[in-house]
């Protein structure tokens, strides 16, 4: 089952405990709303990477608006369109009300936020793979960069190194049987 | 609190929904705002006093339509704005079209006139008090369609805002077209058009605050 499949057996699903709840059935209504929530979390969650302590208020801010709100379900709209709408404006309200905040307010220490939480991971990993690729043997070594990181193909290899391409498979084979090894053992 | 607990709580005070009656506030509420800008009139300025022979030119009905047109598209407009998720579709076009139609009428009226009297077409003897006419009888719809629409849930407050206003000014152009004189298209298209946003602006002004949720 595909993510829209699985999207819209969730919109079948809460679209019909939302309607038993607001005809009065408390228990489907209870579901829709914890269904509900899980969903927002992930939907907030994703949107709110930079705020991940907000993310929880939001949801319940969310949960509230949908429940004081949800005399304007047409239930002949999606539910997914009629819930995206809410949970948008709530964290659109949210981020305005924030920018504004932030705008107002100026922290003492803001501006050694620059150097707070150095970044450096693309470039270790980067130079990390040059260290192990130094460790192969030359024509090892040009082969694997070739194939795997430049994204030749064999036959390209074979022709530019001057080897069979047998021998450019053999030789790719090895080096990452290396490197694997020398990759788990103490480098 | 946790959001389990939430939850919970939130589902315990569910009490059942009556959809029907949430239409039925909406739509009687709009109908009280035509009804008192109409009241307003008829107590403050009194329909014209022609009006028996002017029922039989074809331009009182269209001074009347003109408006008619622009309420009931905000109106629509309205209802899809309130409800969370539904499209607004051709209402922006719908709600523009009346506008459109009358400055072409308008338009072929100065077209025709000969060139000294299409001032006169446009000024009236009347422009500033329709403007002001119109903005002061738009003024229950005003309260009333922001109060409407508060009670659903827009998410496009300016818009919603610009709506209500916009709905309450054509109610009220509405009204005071039963009440003035005036007959050429360009004045209407002019100055009832002013009239009719001078509330819309107000309303898209006070929108994001008045309705925020």
């Amino acid at each position: 089952m595909n993510w829209q499949d699985k999207a819209n057996a969730t919109e079948a699903r809460l679209h019909r405990q939302l309607l038993e709840g607001l005809a009065g059935d408390a228990r489907a209504y209870h579901g829709f709303l914890d269904a509900l929530g899980k969903h927002l979390r992930g939907y907030l969650r994703r949107r709110l990477t930079q705020l991940p302590d907000e993310v929880e208020d939001l949801v319940q801010e969310t949960l509230l608006a949908v429940h004081t709100h949800r005399h304007t379900y047409q239930p002949a709209l999606p539910l997914t369109a009629w819930v995206h709408t809410i949970a948008r404006y709530k964290l659109i309200d949210f981020l305005r009300a924030r920018s504004r905040h932030d705008a107002l307010n100026d922290p003492i220490e803001e501006d050694l936020v620059v150097f707070a939480h150095p970044d450096t991971d693309a470039a270790d990993a980067k130079r990390d793979l040059e260290t192990l690729l130094q460790t192969l043997p030359a024509r090892q070594r040009a082969a694997l960069r070739m194939t795997k990181i430049d994204g030749a193909s064999v036959a390209e290899t074979a022709a530019a190194l001057d080897m069979s391409q047998v021998a450019v498979k053999v030789s790719v084979h090895r080096s990452l049987k290396t490197l694997a090894a020398r990759f788990r053992g103490p480098a | 609190m946790n959001t389990d607990a939430f939850v919970a709580a939130l589902a315990r005070s569910a009490t059942p929904v009556d959809r029907a009656a949430v239409t039925r506030r909406f739509r009687v509420t709009l109908l009280a705002a035509a009804v008192l800008s109409l009241g307003m009139m008829l107590v403050v300025l009194g329909p014209r006093t022609d009006w028996r022979s002017a029922m039989d030119l074809p331009m009182f009905w269209v001074k009347l339509a003109f408006p008619a047109a622009m309420a009931v598209a905000a109106f629509i407009c309205l209802r899809r704005l309130g409800h969370p998720g539904m499209r607004l579709g051709g209402g922006p076009v719908s709600v523009t079209l009346p506008a459109v139609v009358m400055w072409l009428i308008a338009a072929a009226a100065l077209a025709a006139a000969p060139a000294p009297q299409r001032a006169g077409l446009v000024m009236g003897t009347s422009w500033w008090q329709c403007v002001v006419l119109i903005s002061m009888l738009a003024l229950p719809g005003f309260v009333l369609g922001l109060f409407a629409m508060a009670a659903l849930a827009p998410t496009r407050l300016a818009l919603s805002g610009f709506m209500a206003g916009l709905f309450a000014g054509s109610v009220a152009a509405f009204a005071y077209a039963l009440s003035c004189k005036e007959m050429q298209p360009p004045f209407l298209a002019t100055w009832y058009l002013l009239g009719m946003l001078v509330p819309a602006l107000a309303g898209a002004a006070v929108g994001r605050a008045w309705l925020r949720w």
